[in-house]
């Protein structure tokens, strides 16, 4: 239907009222000098002018959307297509996002797994180390029998053996977990990435509400829009910038006064 | 003392699993949200839950109140280990009868502390 109608394309607001103006004049003078049947024909034509001017506005609203989607570089081929990665930076923004969640995830068992590994290496030096020390002091004090004191001369040799080998193992781990940290600078490059695609999509996103209040404006449509109401209860992740604002806690002493006034 | 820990990153339980274990608690069980956590309280002999409160599911705020809401479990002690840190947020866990709150990121120290402290108050 427009189509039809909309065959130069140009931009039809003056157009629109120069010809509303003379129309409306022309009429009042008909309707002033009791031409009746000829005011209704001017009527007919004010209505056409009206719809032609809207049609030309919606072509062109059409096709800055085009435009803007073209943009956004959502899929526009359709699901099933070969070339769907290739089209869609939005696709490819979710599996980077993917890969960052996979990266942390990774990095941080493996991060753990040595941990744990390492922990009990050094609390069995430390419990080992605690009863020679015990016995290095009796021996000191004199206390020792020569028995006993070939003993500890073979389980100290053991134990300095056993610490050259577990020092080793804990420095090896602790240098893994050094490594293993190297997904910030991977991780670190995909999200800038996408936050510069967020905020390409934020512009088009208000380029394309002023287009939507033309429409309105145009064909005079009003909205009304409710007060959504948010849900606590769901949760809403950490909270940027809590220094400076006041509905959020900034650590946990905040936590802890709040708690405490409500006579935790 | 047996422990359940809910959240819906494995990473977080493990930590928190960690820093339990040094605390001398090793008998802790896992659950990833609220649905799955609520049936394992009720038929599993808890003395403790440790929840985050945003997870997909039924979330910790929802689980705390189902466990209020419950004869068997409305006096299990509850501590929230959350990033969620809205003045109103922490108002209604309050009201809800959370035990201990715990913003994240947070210390081995202070999760110790309130752990501590809730156990304080039970024995006392």
């Amino acid at each position: 239907m427009a189509d039809s109608k909309n065959k130069n394309g140009t931009d039809s607001g003056p157009d629109f009222e120069v010809a509303l103006r003379d129309q409306a004049a022309s009429l009042k003078d008909l309707v002033d000098a009791g031409k009746f049947s000829d005011a209704l024909q001017v009527i007919s034509a004010l209505n056409e002018t009206r719809d032609k001017s809207l049609f030309q506005e919606v072509g062109r609203l059409t096709r800055s959307l085009h435009e803007a989607i073209r943009n956004f570089q959502i899929d526009t081929v359709g699901a099933e297509s070969p070339h769907k990665d290739e089209f869609s930076k939005m696709g490819d923004a979710s599996d980077r996002l993917t890969y960052v969640v996979d990266m942390t995830n990774k990095a941080a068992n493996k991060t753990m797994d040595l941990v744990e590994e390492s922990m009990p290496i050094a609390s069995e030096i430390k419990e080992e180390a605690e009863i020679l020390k015990g016995d290095w002091a009796r021996l000191r004090r004199r206390e020792m029998e020569p028995d006993e004191f070939r003993e500890l001369y073979k389980r100290m040799d053991v134990f300095l053996d056993k610490m050259t080998i577990q020092s080793d193992k804990v420095y090896r781990n602790l240098s893994d977990i050094l490594m293993a940290q190297d997904f910030q600078d991977l991780t670190g490059q995909v999200i800038q990435k996408v936050t510069s695609l967020v905020k390409e999509v934020e512009e088009n996103l208000v380029k394309l509400v002023r287009m939507a209040g033309k429409v309105d404006q145009i064909t005079g449509t009003e909205h009304k829009f409710e007060q959504k109401e948010t849900d606590m209860s769901k949760g809403e992740g950490p909270q940027m910038n809590a220094e400076v604002r006041e509905d959020v806690v900034s650590g946990q002493d905040d936590v802890d006064d709040l708690l405490s006034s409500l006579g935790f | 003392m047996k422990i359940l820990v809910v959240d819906d990153f494995s990473t977080m339980r493990r930590i928190i699993k960690n820093l339990l274990r040094d605390l001398g608690f090793t008998n802790t069980d896992e659950a990833d949200d609220g649905n799955t956590a609520l049936p394992m309280l009720q038929s599993g002999k808890y003395d403790f839950l440790i929840t985050d409160w945003n997870m997909p599911g039924m979330t910790g705020i929802d689980l705390l109140r189902a466990v209020r809401a419950d004869g068997a479990l409305k006096t299990l002690p509850v501590l929230m280990v959350t990033a969620e840190a809205k003045r109103d947020q922490i108002v209604a866990a309050a009201q809800a009868g959370v035990n201990g709150y715990v913003v994240k990121p947070f210390t081995a120290a202070v999760l110790k502390e309130k752990i501590e402290k809730i156990f304080e108050r039970i024995d006392s």
